[in-house]
């Protein structure tokens, strides 16, 4: 673990992130300007540190409703406006990137930040980016593995001598700067399914897996497979850690969450991804073994602990803003996890 | 209307349906905006033609869910009859569709020069259409009961 520089002793690490969504506030029908927007991920960036977060992503997208195509930039102003919080790609699309200049780039944070910069790697759900920046779509799987294993090597070596399918030879190449300490975490990013998790087992590199809605059990296969693959290819399960990520809000009741949450995710998942959240699926959040931490602060602990012995993962990020969340009820989501949720959560999953 | 025969379609690669262009983003976007759609398909081959696959297939997994979904189904011979039944129900079925059960069949022997001239087929198109109507307003208002359970 302590290579991906994660100590459990201190308990589930506690993190928020954003996709970089920029759509409209459905209950006003208004959207801030993408310079606005920008600004406040940095002030949430502020606001999750103070409040004794662990972590904080910004994830690459180039379509339409989104504002963070440029993410290592935003990633590189949080490091500056930040001391202590671990900031992270949530993720960075590795397949239509060169992975040179991804490592560079996120070395440059490290120093910046005093050593707290990761990447998660993934392959992108939506692929109009393939085009936007030349690569054929036909590609989509070997461009992912193909780059993903450069920037593993990239990060293990500082002299890379590396040849590939879809990037020009590395012959002697010193890749600089190196990061603060010799290397960076590299997680790879896990939709759910139990395809990707072996992937990510038999590489031997963390996994962090997105849960958008369902049943807790259905997410432990993945994340139990994974660790048997791990195994089976000759590394210890106990020293990669596991991430998870869920849609994310607090209310003073389950009802006021799940009635002023709901017109987000589903506003919002109709513009970026062409079909909105059905109800009944949501409403099943009231339910512990629902993968949905929206809630009560009390509720959302009881979930969020329920995971926890479940999948005994290290780390939780929670997506709060997805789908025009002004910047006000951020703002208090992160005052009730600082205040009522992290204790708890800490309490009950750090080494006594 | 969507008349396959006057658009074009490009094959599915599995990308997201928003992310085609031209006619085949205008036929994804007009199936995932219906509240009820009716299905007109010949048999080819003892099979649903590959052009209706292909409108599933550019569609998500799920992409018929709260719709209501009926069927007009021609074929050369009554021995094609099940073919709608076991092949094209099941797909709706997945990609889960109201359907209305009780499809109309129609067969060569009911068209003479581009009109149908059985009576029966007739009388079987309006109650098609009825039962079309009356689903998804039934279906309507049972969704709106349950969201007030919900509290959404």
């Amino acid at each position: 673990m302590k290579k991906y520089r994660i100590n459990p002793e201190t308990g589930l690490e506690f993190g928020v992130f954003t996709l970089g969504d920029h759509l409209y506030n459905p209950h006003i029908g208004e959207r801030i300007s993408a310079q606005q927007r920008i600004k406040e991920l940095i002030e949430v960036a502020k606001l999750a540190e103070q409040a004794g977060l662990d972590f904080i992503g910004v994830g690459e997208s180039h379509q339409e409703f989104f504002a963070t195509q440029a993410h290592s930039i935003i990633l590189s102003a949080i490091a500056q406006a930040t001391e202590k919080i671990k900031l992270g790609s949530t993720s960075t699309i590795i397949s239509t990137s060169d992975p040179v200049r991804v490592y560079e780039d996120f070395a440059t944070i490290d120093l910046i930040s005093n050593g707290r910069a990761e990447i998660i790697a993934g392959r992108a759900s939506r692929v109009g980016l393939f085009e936007l920046l030349g690569y054929d779509l036909r590609d989509y799987e070997e461009l992912f593995e193909e780059k993903f294993e450069l920037l593993l090597e990239i990060n293990e070596n500082e002299m890379v001598n590396w040849s590939g399918e879809h990037r020009a030879p590395l012959r002697n190449a010193k890749i600089l700067p190196r990061p603060q300490d010799g290397s960076l975490p590299i997680w790879r990013a896990v939709g759910g399914t139990p395809a990707s998790a072996i992937k990510a087992g038999l590489q031997g590199v963390p996994m962090s897996q997105a849960m958008l809605g369902g049943a807790v059990s259905s997410f432990k296969q993945p994340i139990d497979v994974y660790r048997q693959a791990l195994q089976q290819a000759g590394h210890n399960p106990a020293e990669f850690p596991v991430a998870t990520t869920t849609f994310f809000y607090a209310a003073e009741t389950s009802q006021e969450a799940l009635r002023e949450y709901y017109p987000h995710i589903n506003e919002g998942m109709k513009l970026t991804n062409g079909q909105g959240f059905p109800k009944q699926l949501f409403a099943q959040a009231t339910d512990s073994r629902s993968v949905i931490n929206v809630g009560s602060p009390q509720q959302i602990i009881e979930k969020i602990l329920y995971q926890y012995e479940q999948f005994n993962h290290q780390r939780y990020m929670a997506q709060l803003d997805f789908g025009g969340v002004p910047i006000d009820k951020m703002k208090k989501n992160i005052e009730i996890i600082g205040n009522e949720i992290l204790p708890a959560v800490k309490k009950y999953t750090a080494k006594k | 209307m969507l008349d396959l025969a006057d658009l074009e379609m490009v094959f599915s690669d599995g990308r997201n349906y928003l992310e085609y262009d031209g006619d085949t983003k205008y036929i994804a976007e007009t199936m995932m905006t219906a509240d009820a759609i009716i299905i007109g398909t010949p048999i080819f081959q003892a099979s649903i033609p590959a052009a209706l696959k292909n409108v599933f297939d550019l569609l998500p997994e799920g992409a018929f869910r709260d719709k209501v979904v009926s069927l007009v189904v021609t074929a050369g011979s009554s021995k094609h009859f099940l073919i709608a039944e076991q092949q094209l129900k099941p797909i709706l079925s997945f990609m889960k569709a109201q359907i209305v059960q009780q499809y109309v069949f129609v067969e060569a022997k009911d068209f003479h020069r581009g009109m149908i001239i059985n009576d029966d087929v007739l009388f079987r198109m309006d109650r098609l259409v009825e039962d079309t109507v009356m689903l998804a307003e039934a279906y309507e208002a049972i969704q709106k009961e349950k969201e007030k359970v919900y509290g959404l």
